[in-house]
């Protein structure tokens, strides 16, 4: 094993280190539009994104359908080829790896995703889903030690007594015992980087709260946890950090609280006003933004949001604003990509 | 204007019977908006869907559901149909299931007026584009496909079609759950508009507290096929008489809000089988001896407020 693989963090103490992450898919152009010799074009799903996340650490990647949050999970797990950036696991760049090299390190970054209906074989019981990982990596060798990881890890995962659910089917299980199945077989092989893709989106209210705790407890035990929603008052309440997706671009990220309550970017503002919020007293005026994202194969020139922006200005057309400190920023940690703010 | 009374629906199963709504019962004013929460299966959908006529085969129904005093349940389809889309109209959850893919928007929020004869030919197109310029759409868009429309203007275009006969009242079943927020704030702020603006009154259904929070005068809180809870929004929220409406506005993280937020344990119970008691004592923080035995009865605790508690017969000091 190299120095920089044995290295727990990059140089700046994360554990993950996104930089100038593209990810672009082509776009079908059929049969005629190749002989005739039309310009490809692409979906630019992810534009340009930095961010890092270091152990125990959550950050929430929010943003509208379409605004690349997916995308940029997959392209960090290697799902998806980035077409240009560095993705720095550990300090080490996984961006060209290819899948042999990466599966030691698979081991060590897994994700869950949204719909725990879909993502558990319906004909694999509880105890062979979360043992499965450990056959493909080739842990815990005799059954019997196999089976105590499985037990260890459906008690992290707050299924407890473990011996309830270990011989059970997904459709014996209700929503939220189908999540936490998910988390124990990703949790089974002790990674040290979870992410998350809108892990409650599918689930009923009164059990969202327990998954996030449970999310919360892993992170507090020295998980690094990206956890991908669309829903602002969730990243408010359980992520330390907030980026802030659009159109590909991170536009604004930093401390959840700052973030929420001081927001920076004409975006940010717009989407935190829109939020419902639970007290029927409260109704702050909603800035509503006209129309829909646009389309991203087409990024708009200069500011990419600078089309829908309620306070967009003529330079906002050309310059395109890159993601830095804003004098009225509170935090030293709390950028925005706007010239204006 | 909209009076539902002892509402039961149940549905054939195999090896029994599955009593999805039992005896719920609610008035709706006109111009009204009224939320109607709860989680997966606690009955809202049935609930409105049997106002509508549009159960399945394998449903049967009892009760009263009077329009205007005129009881719509009585004969079956023959006394629902000339009121369902003519006097109440519904917007579905997923938009893209509303419409018929093969046919062109415009010609299908035609449909339900040549249906009841409100309108037809001409006259109808034009009142169909009239529609969707109404609710914020182009007019010239009426000969387009459901697919060329993105999903905030599909169930634009399916609100349209819902008021294509000048419906009474409006029943909008998760209108805004598969939108983005920003959709979701221009179709919350379009319904909010076209009910002030046509004095119609409307029943949103969803399992999202906060909507309900922003956008309607009163809801109902319903669980395990009974209505747990019903009066003011402010109310509810403030001063909630049910612990089950307590505890669902504390598992809904709040934008702003810095208090813990909890889980609820447990699961409702399963509605084909008999269940003592308070339905939801196994899950509730503050049961009692009484709550396994003896079923609460809805009744009067406020102004416009009912609850079905056997904590509101205690007074305070004793049930503590």
């Amino acid at each position: 094993m190299s120095a920089a693989e044995v290295g727990a963090v990059t140089a700046n103490g994360s554990l993950l280190e996104v930089q100038g992450l593209v990810t672009r898919y082509p776009v079908p152009r059929g049969l005629l539009g190749t002989l005739r010799r039309q310009e490809q074009e692409h979906v630019h799903a992810v534009e340009g994104v930095d961010f890092s996340v270091g152990l125990g650490e959550m950050l929430a990647l929010v943003g509208e359908s379409g605004c690349g949050k997916t995308t940029t999970a997959q392209t960090v797990m290697r799902m998806v080829d980035a077409d240009a950036g560095r993705i720095l696991f550990r300090g080490r760049d996984i961006s060209h790896l290819t899948q042999r090299q990466l599966r030691p390190l698979r081991r060590e970054m897994q994700i869950i995703y949204q719909d725990p209906y879909e993502s558990l074989d319906p004909r694999y019981r509880v105890r062979d889903t979360v043992a499965e990982p450990l056959l493909i990596h080739g842990i815990g060798g005799k059954a019997a030690e196999r089976d105590a990881l499985v037990v260890q890890a459906l008690v992290q995962a707050g299924l407890e007594p473990p011996e309830l659910y270990l011989d059970r089917f997904p459709h014996e299980l209700s929503g939220g015992q189908r999540q936490r199945v998910a988390i124990a077989a990703a949790m089974v092989l002790k990674p040290k980087l979870l992410l998350a893709d809108e892990p409650v989106s599918m689930l009923d209210v009164s059990v969202r709260a327990g998954i996030l705790r449970l999310l919360d407890e892993l992170r507090r035990d020295g998980l690094a946890i990206v956890m991908i929603t669309h829903d602002l008052s969730t990243a408010a309440h359980f992520a330390d950090r907030i980026a802030v997706m659009y159109l590909g671009r991170i536009v604004e990220e930093g401390p959840a609280k700052d973030v929420v309550r001081n927001p920076l970017h004409p975006y940010t503002k717009a989407l935190i006003s829109v939020v419902p919020k639970r007290d029927p007293r409260d109704s702050t005026e909603p800035q509503i933004l006209k129309g829909e994202t646009p389309n991203p194969i087409h990024i708009p020139s200069g500011c990419r949001f600078h089309p829908r922006c309620p306070i967009a200005q003529e330079e906002c057309r050309s310059i395109d604003p890159e993601l830095r400190r804003p004098a009225s920023a509170k935090s030293p940690e709390h950028r925005a990509a706007c010239i204006l703010a | 204007m909209l009076s539902v009374e002892g509402l039961e629906v149940w549905f054939d199963v195999p090896g029994g019977e599955l009593h999805a709504v039992q005896g719920v019962a609610f008035d709706l004013f006109p111009g009204e908006r009224m939320g109607l929460v709860g989680e997966s299966g606690c009955g809202k959908t049935t609930t409105i869907l049997a106002l509508m006529g549009l159960l399945p085969p394998s449903a049967s129904v009892a009760g009263r559901v009077l329009l205007d005093g005129e009881d719509v349940l009585a004969k079956g389809e023959d006394s629902v149909s000339p009121h369902r889309w003519r006097d109440v109209a519904m917007v579905f959850q997923g938009a893209m299931n509303a419409f018929n893919p093969v046919k062109t928007v415009g010609s299908q929020i035609v449909e339900p007026m040549e249906l009841h004869g409100v309108a037809s030919g001409r006259a109808a197109r034009n009142q169909a584009a009239e529609l969707l310029e109404m609710v914020g759409i182009s007019g010239s868009r009426a000969d387009r496909y459901p697919h060329e429309f993105s999903g905030g203007m599909r169930q634009r275009a399916a609100i349209a079609m819902a008021l294509a006969c000048s419906p009474k009242v409006l029943l909008a079943d998760e209108p805004t759950t598969a939108l983005d927020v920003m959709v979701q704030a221009q179709i919350l702020e379009l319904l909010v508009r076209l009910t002030d603006d046509l004095g119609l009154a409307m029943i949103l259904v969803t399992h999202d507290l906060p909507v309900v929070a922003q956008v309607c005068g009163r809801a109902a809180v319903m669980y395990a096929g009974k209505v747990a809870e019903s009066g003011p929004i402010e109310t509810l929220f403030h001063d909630p008489r049910h612990p089950y409406t307590r505890m669902l506005f504390q598992a809904t993280p709040d934008l702003h809000g810095d208090d813990e937020v909890a889980s609820i344990p447990g699961a409702p119970p399963r509605l084909d089988r008999e269940v003592l008691g308070c339905p939801f004592h196994p899950r509730c923080d503050s049961a009692f001896s009484r709550c396994p035995v003896e079923e609460p009865r809805l009744r009067e605790v406020g102004d416009n407020h009912t609850a079905a508690c056997h904590l509101n017969d205690v007074p305070m000091q004793v049930a503590q």
